[in-house]
């Protein structure tokens, strides 16, 4: 129930907006097409000004996961991660998740496909990549719009989330499906 | 910071990539990505444009400010440092709403407009506010309700009952909220990362990291 409503409401969200915004401007007499412009003139130079980030964000994480390095790191905690009863399969969905959003996807991917959707492995998988974000990126791209240089605790603060949010969709998964 | 971190993943890339002999990929992947990021920077113009169109149009009409004024009370104790009725408070309950509704595209042209609007409160415009903190931490811990991708996912590999994810998921995300504003309100007291107030020439008070 709650959940085909949350569908229904997230296809109309988009029309309501626009329309909504839109009639709304008309009714307080603004000259809702000007307004407009401006606000998009504005958007045009912030997708610009977010370009170097993308680059070099993408770029770090593309080399370091197409060398291996990744997996290198993955195997070296394992063992750690392990310790708090997390599955060894799902391991790897701990530390892409805050790097890459394709690439925690495809672990995913790969887990669903491998252990079935329906499998326990499976589904935690699906959980966590909906437990958290892609903590740097989201920071490098939101800070460097702006040309912040100094985080202070920024990153702290999304990692400890990430692994809290990531830990804990392991045990809420095994406690909805295991 | 940053700056290690990144450094670090570059490096480390091709140090490991030249002991693998997988020298060749690894460059080929760093010259891709470059691409993929102005292509993907690009696609995002239009659609930055058509939404901070909308937000203005919102703005000048007084909605968000109507808005902004229903959810002031939880939005004052997130953001205590942040005027009530500032345009940054607008641009972050969009894009806050929008992420809920897993509405991502509509989400970062909010999400880069209340920075901007944060970053006019900052005195030092190189250093993040503990409001830009705070609602960088709410939006790197993902407060989507539907995981519509992974819906999509779960149900082309053959799953009877795909959407059975989204009540854990929400569990797990809230989880995950929380402790990320815990954990920005905690940290931002901790003396490593105060900026001292220091008073400047003239009775201006200038900001510093210690």
């Amino acid at each position: 129930m709650f959940i085909e409503i949350m569908e229904i409401l997230s296809k109309l969200a988009i029309p309501f907006m626009i329309v909504g915004i839109i009639l709304y401007g008309i009714i307080r007499n603004i000259k809702v097409y000007e307004s407009f412009m401006e606000g998009a003139k504005d958007g045009i130079t912030t997708a610009i000004r977010i370009i170097p980030s993308f680059v070099a964000m993408l770029v770090a994480i593309g080399v370091f996961r197409e060398s291996g390095a990744m997996d290198m790191l993955i195997k070296l905690f394992s063992p750690l991660i392990e310790l708090f009863k997390i599955p060894g399969e799902v391991v790897p969905m701990i530390f892409m998740r805050p790097l890459s959003g394709s690439g925690a996807q495809g672990i995913m991917s790969e887990l669903i496909k491998n252990h079935g959707p329906e499998s326990l492995i499976g589904r935690t998988a699906a959980v966590m990549m909906g437990s958290s974000e892609t903590t740097f990126y989201i920071l490098a791209v939101y800070f460097g719009s702006v040309s912040i240089k100094k985080y202070r605790h920024a990153l702290s603060a999304g990692l400890i989330a990430d692994l809290v949010g990531l830990v804990s969709a392991v045990y809420v998964a095994r406690i909805f499906f295991g | 910071m940053i700056n290690a971190i990144w450094a670090a993943l570059i490096i480390i890339g091709f140090i490991v990539g030249a002991i693998t002999g997988n020298l060749d990929n690894v460059t080929a992947s760093a010259i891709q990505n470059a691409k993929g990021a102005v292509e993907l920077a690009i696609g995002l113009i239009g659609v930055m444009a058509l939404w901070l169109g909308i937000m203005k149009i919102a703005e000048d009409s007084g909605l968000i400010r109507g808005v902004s004024k229903l959810l002031k009370p939880i939005m004052i104790l997130l953001f205590p440092d942040v005027p009530a009725d500032h345009p940054a408070m607008g641009a972050m309950i969009m894009n806050i709403s929008a992420n809920i509704l897993g509405l991502g595209n509509a989400a970062t042209p909010f999400g880069l407009k209340a920075m901007e609007e944060l970053q006019k409160l900052n005195r030092r415009k190189d250093t993040a506010t503990d409001a830009m903190v705070t609602f960088l931490a709410i939006n790197t811990s993902s407060v989507t309700l539907i995981p519509a991708s992974t819906i999509a996912i779960l149900s082309s590999a053959g799953a009877t009952n795909p959407t059975e994810i989204v009540g854990p998921t929400i569990v797990a995300t809230t989880i995950s909220t929380i402790t990320a504003i815990i954990a920005a309100k905690t940290l931002q007291r901790l003396p490593k990362y105060q900026i001292k107030k220091v008073k400047g020439k003239g009775g201006k008070v200038e900001c510093s990291l210690k």
